[in-house]
């Protein structure tokens, strides 16, 4: 089975967000950059798992990204990831990147094509289903669960308030989320492997951007808690209903 | 024309298309065109009654078979009716199913999306949207290039707005493409209000110390009718199912009031609430860095405070 993981690279989760150039870009200044967690902890790691148990399974990591997303394309390939490709190219339109990673996935037969539910920077969650449309294969998102058996994967996918459980033929294209594996720390094998793994870049193919971002900016800060005694909740509902009106 | 694409399950329009309708309906008012919705499937819900909420009409493919959501299928539906209809602007609800066909109808129609989106367009240079971005610790104005657009409302961003009409449905007949998901089993947690779809959230972190203490905090819940969640140690030590971890690797939500119970309040699970409109933070350790982040704070030992609470609110429903 062939399989490719997308993998994105985003600041980590403690980092502290603040723009420059009037807002328009986001500082990168003593940033960590780490590779997104629904892409690692739960897309890539199952892969992974899969590759274990059918070690005929070849894994393709790409992203798409400058040369800075070495690092993390690398730390991919030490946790098991078989070759790499990076599409150099640093637009971050989801329908651009969708259509880079659309150019690879239409070079190589795979069967399943793995992304995480969104990336923790931009939070699109769009790269999944604008890959379904433009390969015109069947998408299932936010999957907690993934079986694969001969051509068809059973997935279980998050539903509002419970679970549905899909079978879908394969080829396919699956987001990914928490429960799907556990996060994996590389061990020094890998880390050694994945310095001669292939990590192939390719130029992207010509695409016209769909958006561009004009301004970020930061919530305003909470005026200040508001402090009730613990012997005073008659005092709190009534704030929480005369004051916030939320109940 | 303004098309809103209605989510539903179980017979039942989703709260969160109720929103999208309201707002798809604002920007038809500021575009100077119709607003409009689309239906695939059937449900129980009276469709003229999506008049009140802005919709002038409904059309509606009424087939059955398309109440299993098959994101190829629906995405494809919804394409093709866009176009029919020559629609401008086509609105989703940022929910579960919006994010899985939002992104392929945009490139159906070579149409830019924002996903996400947290404001009404500005039109002022081009047609710009504001979303979410850094899992809710930034916002983007994100400007649509293409005639065409896609937008996806955040829930609970944008409220639901009353119109004195009614609406008039219109039956459709398109070809159904082939299934490409087959729904085997549908697990639905009975009793339990959806974390994603709750105006009132209640939720517990380490400092109730351990899955056994956890009946004062579902008491609360009870009383004032609040779906529960949890921070990430709770989930990862198994105190409380997954699907209650609400933050950043977890369900991000933003209901109207979130009540956090002995939760010190990690940039992690910050990200997961920070859109709520209302938070309460109950926490013995006044330097709690959640406490920066509320609007109502308890220092407090949760095992004496909570109960009280719940007594508090018991008897203000009772002398409504």
């Amino acid at each position: 089975m062939n399989i490719l993981v997308c993998i994105s690279k985003t600041p980590d989760t403690t980092a502290k967000i603040a723009f420059t150039e009037g807002n328009t870009k986001f500082d990168e200044n003593g940033v960590q950059w780490i590779i997104n967690p629904y892409d690692e902890w739960y897309s890539l790691v199952r892969a992974i798992e899969i590759k274990e148990k059918d070690p005929t399974t070849n894994i393709h990591l790409i992203t798409v990204g400058g040369p800075e997303a070495e690092p993390i394309i690398r730390k991919a390939l030490a946790l098991g990831g078989d070759e790499a490709i990076r599409v150099n190219s640093n637009s971050n339109d989801s329908y651009v990147i969708a259509q880079q990673i659309a150019a690879i996935a239409k070079q190589g037969a795979y069967d399943l094509i793995m992304t995480g539910k969104e990336t923790i920077d931009y939070n699109s969650a769009c790269i999944g289903s604008m890959l379904s449309a433009i390969l015109d294969l069947p998408y299932v998102s936010l999957a907690n669960h993934l079986e694969v058996n001969g051509n068809t994967a059973t997935i279980q996918r998050e539903i509002e308030g419970g679970e549905e459980t899909n079978e879908v033929i394969l080829p396919m294209i699956i987001s990914c989320q928490k429960g799907m594996a556990e996060q994996r720390i590389p061990n020094m094998r890998g880390i050694m492997a994945a310095r001669t793994k292939p990590l192939k870049v390719v130029d992207p193919v010509a695409t016209n951007a769909h958006t561009s971002i004009k301004e970020f900016s930061l919530p305003p800060a909470k005026t200040g808690v508001k402090l009730i005694a613990p012997d005073q909740m008659e005092e709190l509902v009534k704030l929480l209903k005369e004051e916030a009106k939320v109940i | 024309m303004v098309l809103i694409y209605i989510d539903h399950s179980e017979k039942e329009i989703k709260k969160s298309s109720h929103e999208a309708i309201s707002y798809g309906a604002a920007i038809a008012k500021q575009l100077g065109c119709s607003a409009e919705a689309l239906l695939l499937g059937t449900v129980n819900d009276d469709l003229t009654t999506l008049g009140k909420l802005g919709a002038s009409k409904v059309h509606q493919l009424n087939n059955e078979s398309l109440n299993n959501f098959d994101a190829k299928v629906h995405a494809s539906l919804i394409a093709t009716t866009a176009s029919n209809l020559n629609a401008e602007v086509i609105v989703f609800a940022h929910n579960i199913n919006g994010k899985a066909i939002a992104p392929s109808v945009a490139v159906k129609l070579d149409a830019g999306i924002v996903t996400g989106a947290c404001s009404l367009p500005s039109l002022q240079n081009g047609f710009e949207v504001t979303k979410t971005v850094f899992s809710g610790k930034a916002f983007a104005s994100i400007k649509i290039e293409t005639p065409k657009k896609v937008i996806a409302i955040n829930q609970n961003s944008f409220g639901i707005q009353n119109y004195d009409s009614s609406a008039t449905i219109e039956e459709m007949n398109l070809p159904i493409p082939t299934a490409s998901v087959k729904v085997t089993n549908v697990n639905k947690i009975i009793g339990e209000i959806p974390l994603t779809e709750a105006n009132l959230v209640v939720s517990g972190g380490r400092g109730l110390k351990g899955p056994e203490n956890w009946g004062i905090l579902l008491d609360l819940a009870k009383a004032l009718g609040a779906a529960t969640a949890c921070s990430r140690p709770v989930s990862d030590s198994d105190w409380r199912p997954h699907h209650e971890h609400v933050g950043q690797t977890g369900i991000q939500i933003a209901p109207n009031l979130y009540i956090a119970i002995g939760i010190s309040g990690a940039i992690q699970h910050l990200a997961g609430v920070n859109r709520s409109k209302t938070i309460v933070v109950i926490n013995k350790d006044p330097e709690a860095p959640f406490f920066k982040a509320a609007d109502y704070g308890v220092v407090g030992d949760a095992f004496e405070v909570v109960p009280a609470f719940t007594a508090a609110i018991l008897k203000m429903k009772h002398n409504e």
